[in-house]
């Protein structure tokens, strides 16, 4: 009984902090989701009300799901932003992974400072940084003068607000999510277990493929998981950076709750949204368990 | 207990029967030739000049304390470190610039380095994955190796899910599973506890037989090697300090490092006195005494000496205060007795507060030791015993 008491009191308090800062939430906005705008404060009906005669009636509106299945432009968002999300994170990948093993193989006096070079640029407003590649990349921009003054271009190539620039800017913003947990992993991989590799025959570049890859595989997952969630649902650097036709969901839901103000769609959307992005990583953790059983 | 110990450095411990002792032959061939290899680090050197000579179907051990260079040799044999001057030719192939991925050489690496994300199977097998060898003749290999290390229907196994006796076996056969030429063991058995270990020992000198492989292991556990090597080497500060049979580097050390470092030894200082076909016999600069010991000791009269006499070649007996100094006789006081259960070490303090320490085997079970804490003792043992350092 003590026993199954200590469990209930240990598992209490990551219970409870889930209860306060997901489920509550959630359920909140899930509660929105299924309610109908209206004019007034706030914004939306109540989901249910009291009859005359005393029992409550519950109206569930589920139009706004059903919006999402009819008009192609919630899907083609969604497509969009989930497109966009895989190709910066595949695209911080490719830059990350070699930076993490760079820095993971440095002397150790050197790892330190590396590490700290990743992190630098969180010291630094985010839309102070984003407004600085704007600097770069527009017409009359850094990039352009350069390219021009070294005769690579006679005219200035439209770069900014182009899905170049969106790419640039999530990659940019989120590497160093990519960066650590990768670094993480590399860290601790044993240094005999590339020596045993190449010992028993293997070059380096196979060595690599066939001992330091596999091994790395929990960083490469949870550093992809770290940037495609929340490039799936940004907002701010297509807003800045990206094409007048880049209506991601996250620019969607922020027109829907602030300047339709639907907030019901908007909650609608979020959900599904959510729903999408736990789906994946459910699927992840259940298999990681598995094969760490 | 007098043997002739003139015409020893022969054989003085039982060699294997029938084992060839190829590096008693002038006219043999090497099959590893270590030739005046050097290597420096930041501000100290780790190997200088080593040449070292080592025949075909040796177990050879590489014995020495921490940064003596021994590690950093067998580094230098897999190819992992590039030596700075000198040559390693195995087999009539020189090594300099070979990669370690295109030597015939495989190592049994001290943390086994298994590969956590492949099966048993998977982790012999590796070495012949990269040289392109077919499935099957993988299977069989792996299949001959399992059966090798006793590990048949581990084959499917992840290395976390075995224990570390059941790894060190892994790691054996995934080492021998390409037939290298030359095996290099970096502290094989040091995760092993006692016994798991002894009895690991006696199965990787079988195993070496059976297949040939010449083997090459470094540790710092002097037991290993003494009960593992046809021939080790002592290694201090980068350089060989004896090489030699377990028996010869034991027996007959030729300086006061390796008296102290292969097993026990107490240390005798002194002037050599006379040198006939006798006897030779040193007067000890340290009390008023004599230290006789077999002749031949090529010491010229009037030279310092050193002797080291080893502990289970000393006799303790409890004497009254007024016994005398003799030759090859010593008194003094018990300070300690440690109790290791096969034998005591009687810890004894000379007049002049020099320690000695004699080993008496435990024969009897359940007695009264002979000599007891503080009891004045006379300490002797034979001329043969006494072993004059040539350094």
């Amino acid at each position: 009984m003590k026993g199954r008491l200590g469990r209930a009191l240990v598992l209490a308090l990551p219970w409870s902090w889930m209860a306060l800062f997901f489920v509550v939430p959630f359920v909140i906005v899930l509660t929105i989701a299924f309610a109908e705008p209206s004019e007034g404060l706030p914004p939306y009906t109540p989901l249910w009300r009291w009859t005359e005669e005393g029992g409550p009636i519950i109206q569930l509106n589920l139009a706004n799901f059903r919006l999402f299945l009819e008009d192609p432009f919630y899907l083609e968002a969604g497509l969009r932003s989930l497109r966009v999300a895989a190709v910066s994170a595949t695209l911080c990948l490719l830059v990350g992974y070699p930076m993490a093993l760079a820095i993971a193989r440095a002397p150790e006096r050197w790892r330190t400072l590396l590490l700290m070079l990743v992190i630098l640029p969180f010291w630094t407003s985010f839309l102070l940084r984003i407004t600085a590649w704007i600097g770069i990349l527009q017409d009359q921009g850094w990039l352009n003068g350069a390219l021009l003054a070294l005769g690579v271009i006679q005219e200035p190539l439209q770069l900014l607000y182009t899905d170049i620039a969106l790419y640039l800017g999530v990659t940019y913003c989120y590497l160093p999510f990519m960066v650590l947990p990768l670094y993480a992993t590399l860290s601790k991989l044993d240094p005999a277990l590339l020596e045993a590799a190449e010992d028993l025959g293997a070059r380096p570049s196979r060595a690599f493929l066939q001992v330091t890859l596999p091994l790395s595989m929990p960083g490469v997952v949870a550093g992809f998981l770290l940037v495609f969630i929340p490039a799936v649902g940004e907002f701010v650097i297509p807003e800045l950076l990206g094409g007048p036709d880049a209506q991601l969901v996250g620019r969607v839901l922020w027109m829907e709750f602030f300047q339709n103000r639907d907030w019901p769609l908007a909650s609608a959307l979020a959900v599904v949204l959510l729903l999408l992005l736990v789906a994946p990583i459910a699927i992840f953790q259940a298999r990681a368990a598995r094969e760490a059983a | 207990m007098s043997s002739t110990a003139a015409e020893q450095p022969k054989s003085p411990v039982a060699a294997r029967p029938g084992a060839a002792e190829p590096w008693r032959d002038p006219a043999a061939d090497p099959f590893l030739r270590i030739e005046g290899v050097t290597k420096r680090f930041e501000g100290y050197v780790a190997l200088d000049a080593v040449t070292l000579p080592i025949y075909r179907g040796e177990l050879f051990a590489l014995l020495g304390a921490s940064g003596s260079g021994k590690s950093t040799l067998l580094r230098c044999l897999a190819g992992f470190i590039e030596p700075d001057a000198g040559r390693i030719v195995l087999d009539g192939q020189d090594l300099a610039g070979v990669p370690p991925y295109e030597r015939p050489i495989n190592m049994m690496f001290q943390s086994y380095a298994l590969f956590p994300h492949m099966t048993v199977a998977q982790n012999i097998g590796f070495g012949l994955r990269q040289e392109g060898a077919s499935k099957s003749v993988i299977a069989d290999r792996v299949a001959e190796m399992l059966a090798l290390v006793r590990m048949e229907g581990f084959g499917g196994r992840k290395p976390a899910a075995l224990s570390g006796g059941q790894k060190a076996r892994v790691a054996l056969a995934r080492a021998l599973a390409k037939r290298p030429k030359l095996l290099l063991l970096d502290e094989p058995l040091s995760a092993l506890d006692k016994n798991l270990r002894e009895a690991t020992q006696f199965e990787l000198v079988n195993i070496q037989e059976r297949t040939g492989t010449t083997f090459v292991i470094v540790t710092h556990d002097q037991e290993e090697a003494m009960t593992m090597a046809t021939r080790l080497a002592v290694m201090d500060r980068g350089t060989l300090a004896q090489v030699g049979t377990p028996g010869e580097v034991y027996e007959f050390p030729n300086s006061r490092f390796t008296a102290e470092f292969l097993g026990t030894a107490n240390i005798l200082e002194g002037v050599v006195e006379a040198a006939d076909d006798q006897a030779t016999r040193i007067g000890s600069s340290e009390l008023d005494f004599d230290i006789l010991a077999e002749p031949g000791a090529l010491k010229p009269v009037g030279s310092r000496a050193y002797v080291a006499i080893r502990p289970e070649r000393m006799r303790i007996e409890r004497t009254d205060a007024a016994t005398p100094l003799g030759d090859n006789r010593l008194v003094g006081r018990v300070r300690d007795i440690a109790y290791f259960g096969d034998f005591f070490m009687y810890y004894v303090v000379l007049d002049n507060g020099k320690e000695i320490r004699v080993s008496q085997p435990n024969l009897r079970r359940m007695t009264a030791r002979p000599v007891d804490w503080e009891d004045r003792v006379a300490v002797t043992w034979d001329a043969e015993a006494s072993m004059v350092l040539p350094e």
